[in-house]
């Protein structure tokens, strides 16, 4: 895979590895996108600095893309999404324009650094879910509370620990700007552990912000010339395609192996992008 | 989903109550959802279709992306996409698939405006105004519209 690739050839490998990224990404609910920019960075030599643009790209793309199937479930609830996105957006605007500055080698060890905690954050068992919180001021001024349809009918939840939120969806948005992904594992962390938002509700309004958090920084990634058209279209189409068909074949038995064998990617891929980053290989 | 209107005892479960939750979010969000899929969807084809011109000219040439080197800026801003376009490049057809896709998620947040401010929700509409400002200075502010 040494630079002997014709277009053609690039462009067929490229679309087919994003392909099968968008489909991992989403059988296993951990994104296509963390493991777009190591991949392209280590087995086709490709600068970080286009793979990351042409990741953000097929980022807004699954998000979009899969927002219909999710909006039908009902769980999102745009006035929390809504307000995050102020920090996300903020967040994210700051890392694009930090990620114009910062050497390559730098962004390459932020990069392992993510890629391993999400590893590890897969791997966690998740809290098991707090019911009937008692109201928090904050959270009902800002109108955030809400309820979803659950199996014993309409569910309410109270959110918790807003300024918490607020402040690591703002990280959350930074890394997805400075590195080009959708940074989930932040988000999770934010809204499941900290606000408290049952698990239905935090995905699904989570995907929601994703696209829009990813569209803050693709300006200032396209305007400094980062999003290369021929390297952009295969990753976009491919992850857009494999995502897509992800979403249809969720199926719950095979989720579990997939989850593992997944993070064991994303964990060789964050140890990969440690070393060339501290050995200067990016 | 069907599954979660079992028959409890609970007092008209699915009417929809005047003005309970004021907006009812459900419709605006399947809404916002067909528009995202739609913006995906003609970006897609957008972007094949400069894919099968730029392939058919370039397929044979190398493909190296190793050193950095910033694009043109018939790529970079949305000026020189359009002009690109307008000469009939292909990578100038795919530039624009992607900034039509960068707008989708944007028209939705301001469509989101339409909805908060239908509810009279004047905390919400100046969010999601806060949001917009921001797009719009990353897609406006920072070079690429010149």
């Amino acid at each position: 895979m040494r630079n002997s690739m014709t277009v053609l050839e690039f462009t067929a490998v490229v679309a087919i590895v994003s392909f099968v990224a968008g489909l991992l990404g989403s059988l296993t609910g951990l994104g296509g996108g963390v493991v777009l920019v190591p991949m392209l960075t280590i087995f086709f030599h490709v600068d970080i600095r286009y793979a990351i643009g042409a990741s953000l790209v097929s980022v807004i793309a699954t998000s979009s893309g899969a927002a219909a199937s999710y909006v039908k479930e009902g769980f999102s609830n745009i006035r929390i999404g809504m307000f995050l996105e102020i920090a996300t957006t903020f967040g994210a605007l700051l890392g694009a324009f930090l990620a114009t500055r910062i050497p390559t080698s730098a962004l390459a060890i932020i990069f392992g650094a993510v890629l391993l905690y999400s590893a590890y954050l897969s791997r966690k068992p998740r809290p098991p879910a707090q019911r009937n919180l008692p109201p928090d001021p904050l959270a009902t001024r800002l109108r955030l509370n809400g309820s979803f349809p659950d199996l014993e009918g309409e569910r309410s939840y109270n959110v918790q620990h807003v300024p918490t939120g607020f402040s690591l969806m703002f990280g959350a948005g930074a890394l997805s700007g400075l590195l080009g992904i959708g940074s989930g594992a932040v988000k999770v962390v934010a809204m499941d552990q900290a606000m408290r938002i049952p698990f239905k509700v935090s995905t699904t309004t989570s995907n929601f912000m994703i696209g829009v958090t990813a569209a803050a920084s693709a300006g200032v990634y396209l305007s400094r010339g980062y999003v290369d058209p021929g390297l952009s279209m295969p990753v976009m189409l491919g992850v857009l395609a494999g995502s897509l068909l992800g979403s249809r074949i969720l199926i719950k038995a095979e989720t579990k192996s997939l989850r593992l064998v997944f993070s064991v990617v994303i964990l060789v891929l964050g140890l990969q992008m440690l070393y060339n980053g501290f050995w200067g290989k990016i | 989903m069907p599954a979660a209107r079992a028959p409890v005892p609970t007092p008209q479960p699915l009417q929809p109550q005047p003005q309970a939750q004021p907006w009812d979010d459900h419709w605006i969000e399947v809404i916002l959802g067909n528009l995202l899929r739609t913006g995906v969807l003609i970006s897609a084809a957008v972007v094949l279709w400069g894919a099968s011109i730029y392939l058919f000219r370039h397929a044979h040439e190398p493909a190296d992306y190793r050193v950095f080197r910033g694009e043109p800026s018939e790529f970079r801003t949305i000026h020189g996409v359009i002009q690109s376009v307008k000469d009939g490049r292909g990578r100038g057809l795919i530039q624009l698939g992607l900034l039509l896709l960068i707008a989708t998620p944007i028209a939705r947040v301001a469509f989101s405006i339409v909805g908060f401010a239908m509810e009279h929700d004047r905390m919400y509409v100046a969010f999601t105004l806060m949001v917009l400002a921001i797009l719009l200075y990353s897609l406006l502010g920072s070079g690429l519209g010149v």
